[in-house]
C-alpha cells in the first residue's frame, strides 16, 4: 500500500517536473526542474528493486551531466522571444504530429499485453537469487563483455574526438611550466660574485632563461 | 498478529528514533568541529582560541548560534527568492541524509543498503547543487565566480575519487558498507592502497572547499564566493554544512580506509569508541592542513585534479585488480 | 634521469610533510596570548597615551597659560584662553584638548616649561560619542589628579634621558 503511494508520488512528482522543464520560461529553473526529474526517476528506480541503477542514475546524471548542464545554462544568456518566434506558424504542424503521436500510443496501450510465457522465454531471466549490482555485473562481464567494451571504446572515440576539435595550442601563451620551476636549482640561477672594494664588478655573462629552464 | 515493532507505525517510529540518536549528537559534534577548528588553529598560530564563554570557552558555538538566530536576512534584489533560500537548505541537508549509511559500528548505520558507497558517492555529488544555486540565486558577480569555481572543481574531483573508491570495492567485494569495514579485519585498506588513500584524503579536501581548495570562497580574491549574498540563519546552515561534510568525509575515510569500528590493536575490542578516534583524528588533519597551506591557484587546482590524481589512481586501479586477479585474491570469487 | 627521479620524489609530498611538521611544533609551543582585560603588556614611561594637566603639590595647577603647547600642536587640536586670576597670577580660563584631532605625537609635552601638560599612560578612554571626546580643563585636571603617582613616576624615570 504505502509503496504504491510512494510509486504514484514520485511518478507524479516526476512527471509534473518533466511538464515544468518544457514550460518554464527561465532556463535555469528549467534546468533545475530536469534534476529534480532525474532525482525522481531515480526514487522509482529504487521502489522497483534496482537500487543500482538508482544510484548510477543519480551519479552520472544528477551529479555530472546536470551540473555541466547548469554549468552552460547559467553562462548562457538565452533570448526566449527570438526562441519563441515562429511559435504560432509552426503550431498546427506540432499538433498534428503530437496527435499521431498520442493515437499511436493511445492504440497500443489499448491493445497492448504481456505475454504469459513471455517471462520464461526471455534470454535472460531475472535471478533471484543475487542482488541486482552482481546480476548486472555477471550480464556485463560476461555475457555482453564484447559489446560492453565496444560501447567503452565508442566514448573513448568521441571523447578524443571532442579534445582534438576543440583543443588550440597557443604557443605564444604565458603559461607557467611547473615542473620546469620546481626543477630550477640555485646553481643555474645564482652566481655568488666577489667583488674587491673600490672596484665594480662586470656582471657574468648569464646563461640564457630558455637554457636554463 | 505482528509484533509492534514490524507493522508501519513501528517501523516509523524505531527509525525516527534512530535518526535522532544518529543526528542529534551529530548536530553537537558540528557544533563543537567549529570550536575544535578555532582551538587548533589558534594553537598552530601560537593564540589560544575562544575562552571567555563558558570554561574554556566551551559555550562559544551556542554564543555564535544565538548571535547568528538574531541577525536579520537579507534577500538582495534581484535575487531569485525561492532559489536562495532553498540552497542553503540542500547544502546542510544532503550533508546530513548522507550519514543514513555510514555504519559507525558493527551492523548501526540505519540504512545498512546493498549499496552503501553508490549512495554516498551520489550524495557528496549532489553536495555541488547546493553551492551552484546559490551562486546563481544571489545574483551577484563574487558569488557566480565561486559557484562556478567550485561546480568545476568537485566535478573533477569527484572523478579520481570515484576510481579510488572502485579500488576499495575490488578489495572488499562489497558495495555495502559494512562488509568493507569487516572485510578489512586482517589489514586496513589504508595500507594496501595507501597511495590512494592520501588521493581520496586530498580530494575529501577538495570536495568539501576546504583550505587548500577554498577558491569557492575565496575570501582574498572574491569576497566570501558563493556565499557572499548570505546573512543571518541561511549563512549559518552553509557554514554548517561545510562543517557537517568535513565530518561526512572523515567519516567516508574511516569506513574506507582505517577500518571503521574495527580496533587497531588485537588485544582491545572494536567499537563506537574506535569511529570516533579516527573520526577525530581526520578531522583534526583537515584542520591542521587549513593552518598549513596557502590557497591553490585555480589552474594548479585543475592540473592536479586532472594530471596527477586521475592518472594514479586510474593506474593504481588496474594495478590493484591485475593483482588481485593474477593471486586469486578476488573475495567471493 | 636525474628528472624522474625529481618526479618521483615529488610523489612523497616531502615539502607539504615539512610544513605540517612544522605547524604541529608549533601547535604545541608555548601560546603568546595576552588575556588582555585581565592582563597587559608593560609600557614604556615614555608610552604617549591619555593627556592630564598636573598640579603641584600643594594644589596649585601647574599651568602658566604661556601657550606654548598651542603653538607648537601640529594638528592644532589644543585652544588656551587665559586671563590674571584675582591674585594676579596668569592662569588659563580654558584648556581644551580635541582628543579626535591630537596625533599623540607628544610636541606639548616637550613644549611644556613646567611639565603641567603631560601625556600619560592610559590608553582604555574610548567613548560612545564624539563630543565625549573633547576635553575641556577640567576633564584634564581629573585626569591629572587620578593618575599623579603614575606619571611622577614616569617622569622621573624618563629625567635621566633629558
Amino acid at each position: 500500500m504505502i509503496q504504491n503511494l510512494a510509486f504514484y508520488l514520485f511518478s507524479f512528482i516526476l512527471l509534473a517536473s518533466a511538464v515544468m522543464v518544457v514550460t518554464n520560461r527561465n532556463p535555469v529553473h528549467a534546468v533545475l526542474f530536469l534534476i529534480l526529474g532525474f532525482v525522481n526517476a531515480a526514487v522509482l528506480f529504487l521502489l522497483a528493486g534496482a537500487e543500482f541503477l538508482a544510484f548510477i542514475l543519480a551519479i552520472v546524471y544528477v551529479g555530472a551531466v546536470a551540473v555541466l548542464f547548469l554549468f552552460v545554462v547559467m553562462m548562457l544568456d538565452v533570448d526566449f522571444a527570438s526562441l519563441h518566434e515562429g511559435f504560432q506558424r509552426y503550431a498546427p504542424v506540432g499538433a498534428l504530429v503530437a496527435l499521431i503521436m498520442f493515437a499511436e500510443l493511445a492504440f497500443i496501450a489499448g491493445s497492448w499485453a504481456i505475454a504469459p510465457a513471455g517471462g520464461a522465454d526471455r534470454l535472460f531471466p531475472t535471478p533471484t537469487d543475487v542482488s541486482n549490482t552482481v546480476a548486472l555485473g555477471q550480464l556485463i562481464y560476461t555475457a555482453y563483455l564484447p559489446l560492453f567494451q565496444l560501447s567503452g571504446v565508442i566514448l573513448l572515440v568521441a571523447m578524443i574526438g571532442a579534445i582534438v576539435l576543440t583543443h588550440r595550442d597557443r604557443k605564444r601563451s604565458l603559461h607557467q611550466n611547473i615542473s620546469a620551476q620546481h626543477a630550477r636549482t640555485p646553481e643555474q640561477t645564482l652566481v655568488m660574485i666577489r667583488s674587491p672594494l673600490g672596484e665594480g664588478v662586470a656582471l657574468p655573462q648569464t646563461q640564457k632563461e630558455e637554457e636554463t629552464l | 498478529m505482528m509484533p509492534f515493532w514490524d507493522t508501519y507505525i513501528g517501523i516509523l517510529i524505531l527509525t525516527v528514533l534512530k535518526t535522532l540518536a544518529l543526528v542529534v549528537p551529530l548536530l553537537i559534534g558540528v557544533a563543537y568541529l567549529t570550536y575544535f577548528e578555532r582551538k587548533v588553529m589558534g594553537a598552530i598560530q601560537l593564540r589560544k582560541g575562544p575562552n571567555v564563554v563558558g570554561p574554556f570557552g566551551l559555550w562559544q558555538p551556542f554564543a555564535d548560534a544565538l548571535k547568528m538566530l538574531t541577525k536579520e536576512t537579507i534577500i538582495p534584489t534581484g535575487a531569485d527568492k525561492v532559489l536562495f533560500v532553498l540552497a542553503p537548505m540542500i547544502t546542510f541537508g544532503l550533508a546530513i541524509i548522507a550519514w543514513a549509511v555510514i555504519p559507525v559500528n558493527n551492523g548501526w548505520g540505519i540504512a545498512n543498503i546493498n549499496v552503501g558507497v553508490l549512495y554516498l558517492f551520489a550524495i557528496s555529488s549532489l553536495g555541488v547543487y547546493g553551492v551552484i544555486i546559490a551562486g546563481w540565486a544571489s545574483n551577484s558577480k563574487y558569488a557566480f565566480l565561486g559557484a562556478l569555481r567550485s561546480a568545476a572543481q568537485m566535478v573533477s574531483y569527484e572523478v579520481s575519487m570515484g576510481f579510488v573508491m572502485v579500488t576499495v570495492l575490488i578489495l572488499a567485494g562489497s558495495l555495502n558498507l559494512n562488509s568493507i569495514v569487516l572485510a578489512q579485519k586482517h589489514i586496513w585498506f589504508a595500507v594496501p592502497l595507501f597511495p590512494l588513500f592520501i588521493i581520496f584524503f586530498i580530494s575529501g579536501l577538495a570536495e568539501t572547499n576546504r583550505a587548500p581548495f577554498d577558491l569557492a570562497e575565496g575570501e582574498s580574491e572574491i569576497v566570501a564566493g558563493f556565499f557572499v549574498e548570505y546573512s543571518a540563519m541561511s549563512f549559518a546552515l552553509f557554514f554548517l554544512g561545510e562543517y557537517a561534510n568535513m565530518i561526512m568525509i572523515s567519516g567516508m575515510t574511516t569506513v574506507l580506509f582505517l577500518g571503521g569500528w574495527l580496533s587497531p590493536l588485537p588485544f582491545l575490542p572494536s567499537g563506537v569508541l574506535w569511529f570516533l578516534i579516527k573520526v577525530f583524528i581526520c578531522l583534526f588533519v583537515f584542520v591542521w592542513v587549513r593552518a598549513t597551506l596557502p590557497r591553490y591557484r585555480y589552474d594548479q587546482l585543475m592540473a592536479l585534479g586532472w594530471k596527477v590524481f586521475l592518472p594514479i589512481s586510474l593506474v593504481y586501479l588496474v594495478a590493484v585488480a591485475g593483482v588481485v586477479e593474477y593471486f586469486g585474491w578476488l573475495p567471493h570469487a | 634521469m636525474n628528472r624522474v627521479l625529481r618526479w618521483t620524489w615529488s610523489l612523497v609530498l616531502w615539502e607539504i610533510l615539512c610544513g605540517l611538521g612544522i605547524t604541529l611544533r608549533y601547535f604545541f609551543r608555548p601560546k603568546a596570548t595576552i588575556n588582555y582585560p585581565f592582563e597587559k603588556n608593560p609600557t614604556s614611561a615614555r608610552f604617549r597615551g591619555e593627556h592630564a594637566l598636573r598640579r603641584y603639590p600643594n594644589g596649585e595647577e601647574r599651568c602658566i597659560a604661556c601657550k606654548l603647547c598651542e603653538a607648537v600642536c601640529p594638528a592644532q587640536a589644543i585652544t588656551i584662553e587665559a586671563e590674571p586670576r584675582e591674585d594676579g597670577s596668569r592662569r588659563t580660563t580654558r584648556y581644551d584638548i580635541d582628543m579626535v584631532k591630537c596625533i599623540y605625537c607628544g610636541l606639548c609635552e616637550e613644549a611644556c616649561p613646567v611639565d603641567a601638560i603631560v601625556e600619560g599612560p592610559n590608553f582604555e578612554y574610548a567613548t560612545e560619542t564624539r563630543e565625549e571626546l573633547l576635553y575641556d580643563k577640567q576633564k584634564l585636571l581629573d585626569n591629572g589628579d587620578r593618575w599623579e603617582p603614575e606619571l611622577a613616576r614616569r617622569l622621573e624615570l624618563d629625567a635621566p634621558y633629558r
